[in-house]
């Protein structure tokens, strides 16, 4: 970070928009936006908007697309699957989010803090775990085969990428849902309930509509998340959707094929929209968190049949989504695990393996991960300062830009590098787009915005009044940021870390895509290699264990400094 | 910005005013005893004021009213009809909240259409309705705004049109002049009295400010620590005040501690700090008592100067002053008591100088004796 020089040793800076320090960090963050997020996406559309191997304008190559059966088949399938798997997810967290903020439900937060589980093991490898216990030959169905003689089709074809997929993203709704509920204002309630409402009409006229932006902001990231995801339905054996359509394209005819390309605008578009539609549906309603009076709905007393009804909703949509992480704890010890409810025997086999030949994974994630989140929350520290803190003009297209890589899905990403960097070489003569180190600034664009966002809201909570007291006491802007501004902010700072490093460390999207050599792969690269064969399901079952564990123990250590951070501060409750 | 009030426009909302009765009420949370064997008779189209500090049990008795508290024991009536055991959105009480509540996916119409529509009237009544209540509060013209973009003001003002559009039987008002600036708080304050008038509603106002209280209600009940300290209309409240507490809250009270000794004739109080005062034999003098006086009711005179007839002349040592435009407050030491003397403020006259000797004069019916 370049030292920033105090207005007070400049004094025309005044008439600028900025000191000449502030000025320089904000070209030496724009150079890097636009150099490995705005390069690889403009040459993905020049390339899409181009005719093959030359330079003239063309829009044949979407012709081409909409021509095609199979790809109009995949953008239907891709749609169809993200909106139903919007729906599965919904209901999974509606009862979840409602039953613990409205209710005094005990076990409150631990059905939260369950509900975050999934969200921290990639969704293909739970794809896996959940062919063992719902697929044609899995644990459900040879019971209910056994007992009724029929099957139910889960995991059958798309079925299969909707169930998985919403298993996995639920979370995203339960948690802003959750939020936005519990920021409701009280009294919003009660002035309803005065007025003569109550029971469903008091929630479909109050309380849900207070909460929409909640759900919204978690359905449109959940459609996002599911439409651009390349390796559930791969794994799954799903080819006719648009994500695995670009990557097949891309490995298997190669990297001049134009289609591959034009799938990958069309992949950018379907996620503009969908988060441009939700922002449509919020306009003018940023009021979720208008809070004025006492915090969150009034808590009511279940009666006996509401809380049997409450507890056994509850119990079985946590068994429903904890069930991937308890069959692949099994897979993970199981010797053979086929045509039976559970493990034939168990074995701690696949973790020694892991632990021998397949460390370089767990080391290249960490390295790859660590590198990922601290060039992100630099990053997020810079730009949340220079827009909030500074005049600089245009400083707000920095934070568009570096939130514009939430609508770059990660396939796309992948491709725009090896295109863009596959001919620059190094001295030596190899390509840049074949370093490891490629993978780490593809997964550090990637997951800027959420540590952006941490960043922003750590540094819009802090009082301008307590940076201007220390300049005031002869601090110059450089040290006031070091000594008042970052130690304040360092519960968000790590927040915005830890988010950055574990859904790094799960990433696939882009990867895939990248990873040249078995010696460079991430620990999701050797999972999805592991779970392509059926003799490699072990291992990869515990290396997914570990990948979990991992990230959980991260999540788990930060939270804990956070708290402690905060009860320091006087902030806690 | 004045309520533009229209007299036919109102007529439908104005229903036949109803006392409200508050009996024998306790409520706990846990070890925590909020409200103490509350009794309060409100009268038909009454303005009452539940007044006192925070924490006193003013807001939980108002919630209470309004079904959102439930009361261990006692029982609160409407009009003679026993709501106790009804839930909030039975109970016909209007409610204004502190935070106003307005809903902000609603425009400032469908806000106040709410009530209406939840009691199943017919869409051209609700259309006409609201209306009036807009205009009554002379907001009509501002219906189909957002919440969000009215000011404090208009808010309240929407937040009350809400709550009396659907003619509740009584009128709750939670703090409602809290989240206004001081300049908008006093004319808001004429509007919520100018409309209660209208309207005839029995109207119940809870506030720590006595200045809100003393202005616009009819009658106060104080509170403290969960109990009802005294119920009276302001200027009772003000010159004869049931207790210490009661003294202290409503306007400045000075209290000097002593000891009532004698009888008959010769009955007297011993200052501390070694003064004795006669006590006039017809002043009621309970066991125990203090001697409490408003500093404005006192007379701040020259070091010799004797008393007017049967009053009080206390020596005394000036140890502050502070002019207050209109009048000049002096702190006074009487033996080691602080008191508080208000002397009007005339141009050209001396000041009494800090430091000097000075005498404190007080008529008989300035005295107020109480013991706790």
């Amino acid at each position: 970070m370049t030292a920033i020089p105090t207005a007070a040793a400049l004094p025309r800076a005044r008439r600028l928009s900025a000191t000449p320090g502030q000025i320089a960090l904000a070209l030496a963050i724009a150079a890097f936006l636009l150099l490995f997020l705005g390069l690889p996406v403009g040459t993905v559309l020049y390339v899409a908007f181009t005719e093959k191997g030359t330079s003239t304008f063309t829009l044949v190559n979407f012709y081409d697309f909409f021509r095609t059966e199979l790809f109009m088949r995949s953008l239907w399938n891709s749609f169809y699957v993200s909106a139903m798997s919007v729906v599965w997810a919904s209901v999974f967290a509606l009862p979840l989010a409602y039953l613990t903020t409205r209710f005094v439900f005990r076990g409150a937060l631990l059905v939260q803090t369950l509900g975050f589980l999934p969200l921290i093991m990639p969704p293909f490898v739970g794809a896996v775990a959940m062919q063992l216990f719902f697929g044609r030959n899995g644990s459900v169905n040879l019971l209910l085969d056994d007992w009724f003689g029929f099957k139910i089709g889960f995991m059958e074809g798309l079925n299969g990428v909707i169930f998985v997929q919403s298993v996995h993203y639920f979370p995203f709704i339960l948690i802003n849902l959750s939020a936005a509920l519990r920021n409701i204002d009280r009294a919003m309630e009660e002035a309803a309930q005065n007025l003569g409402s109550s029971g469903f009409r008091l929630f479909r006229r109050i309380v849900f509509p207070l909460a929409l932006p909640g759900y919204l902001a978690g359905a449109s990231l959940v459609f996002v998340k599911v439409f651009d995801d390349l390796a559930t339905p791969l794994l799954l054996n799903v080819k006719d959707m648009l994500a695995p359509q670009a990557y097949l394209r891309v490995t298997s005819i190669g990297i001049a094929d134009p289609m591959g390309y034009v799938i990958s605008v069309v992949l950018i578009v379907a996620s503009v929209v969908a988060m441009w539609l939700s922002a449509l549906a919020l306009k003018g309603r940023d009021y979720a968190t208008t809070q004025r009076g006492g915090g969150g709905l009034a808590r009511r007393k279940m009666t006996p049949w509401e809380a049997v009804l409450g507890y056994g909703v509850v119990i079985l949509i946590l068994a429903l989504v904890l069930a991937p992480h308890l069959g692949l704890l099994l897979l993970s010890f199981a010797t053979i695990w086929s045509f039976s409810p559970l493990p034939d025997g168990f074995t701690t086999a696949h973790y020694a393996r892991v632990f021998g030949e397949s460390s370089l994974y767990i080391k290249n994630t960490l390295i790859y991960a660590t590198l990922a989140g601290g060039i992100d929350i630099v990053l997020g520290v810079a730009i949340a300062y220079l827009v909030l803190r500074t005049k600089l003009i245009g400083r707000e297209w920095l934070d568009w830009a570096a939130s514009a890589a939430l609508a770059i899905p990660g396939v796309v990403l992948g491709i725009g590098y090896l295109r863009t960097f596959y001919g620059v070489t190094l001295p030596d003569g190899t390509p840049l787009a074949t370093l490891w180190i490629t993978i780490v600034l593809a997964l550090a664009i990637r997951r800027l915005p959420y540590a952006l966002r941490a960043c922003y809201a750590a540094l819009q909570q802090i009082s301008v009044s307590l940076e201007e007291a220390a300049e005031n006491l002869g601090a110059t802007k450089a040290r006031t940021v070091r000594r008042v501004v970052v130690p304040l902010m360092a519960g968000g700072i790590l927040a915005g870390f830890v988010t950055s490093f574990s859904t790094a460390a799960v990433e696939l999207s882009a990867t895939l895509m990248l990873v040249q050599s078995n010696s460079d792969a991430p620990l999701a690269y050797g999972l999805y290699v592991f779970m392509q064969s059926a003799a490699g399901r072990g291992p990869g079952a515990a290396l997914g264990v570990v990948a979990v564990l991992l990230v959980a123990l991260c999540t788990f250590i930060s939270h804990v400094i956070i708290e402690r951070s905060q009860k320091a501060k006087g902030m806690g409750h | 910005m004045r309520m533009a009030i229209d007299m036919n426009a109102i007529a439908p909302l104005t229903t036949p005013a109803v006392s409200v009765d508050i009996e024998g009420v306790n409520l706990s949370y846990g070890d925590n005893h909020v409200l103490k064997n509350v009794d309060l008779a409100i009268r038909p189209g009454e303005f009452f004021a539940f007044l006192g500090p925070s924490g006193c049990g003013k807001t939980t008795l108002l919630r209470l009213i309004a079904g959102f508290n439930q009361a261990d024991t006692g029982r609160v009536t409407i009009g003679g009809k026993d709501i106790s055991t009804l839930p909030p959105w039975k109970r016909d009480v209007g409610m204004v909240f502190q935070s106003y509540a307005l809903w902000p996916h609603m425009s400032v119409a469908r806000n106040v259409a709410f009530g209406l529509e939840e009691r199943g009237v017919g869409r051209d009544e609700v259309k006409r309705r609201v209306g009036v209540a807009l205009d009554l509060v002379g907001l009509g013209h501002l219906a189909e705004r957002r919440p969000s973009q009215l000011s404090g003001g208009q808010q309240q003002r929407v937040a009350v049109a809400r709550t009396v559009a659907v003619e509740p039987k009584v009128l709750l008002l939670d703090e409602p002049l809290s989240n206004l600036d001081a300049k908008m708080r006093v004319q808001v304050r004429r509007e919520l009295r100018d409309l209660q008038q209208r309207l005839g509603l029995t109207t119940i106002f809870v506030t720590h400010d006595q200045e809100e209280a003393n202005t616009i209600c009819d009658r106060i009940a104080v509170m403290n620590d969960g109990i009802v300290q005294q119920v009276g209309t302001p200027m009772e409240l003000y010159e004869h005040p049931a207790n210490l507490f009661v003294a202290n809250f409503l306007g400045t009270a000075n209290i000097l501690d002593g000891k009532v000794a004698g009888t008959g004739a010769d009955r007297h109080f011993d200052i501390e700090g070694g003064l004795r005062l006669p006590i006039a034999a017809d002043a009621e003098v309970p066991e125990g008592a203090k001697l409490v006086f408003r500093p404005q009711h006192a007379n701040l005179a020259q070091p010799s100067a004797a008393a007017a007839g049967p009053g009080l002349a206390l020596p005394c040592v000036v140890a502050h002053r502070e002019f207050l435009g209109a009048s000049v407050r002096y702190g006074v030491k009487i033996g080691t008591t602080e008191v508080a003397v208000d002397m009007p403020f005339q141009s050209g006259r001396d000041l009494h100088e800090i430091g000097a000797a000075a005498t404190v004069t007080l008529s008989p019916h300035a005295l107020i004796w109480l013991a706790r």
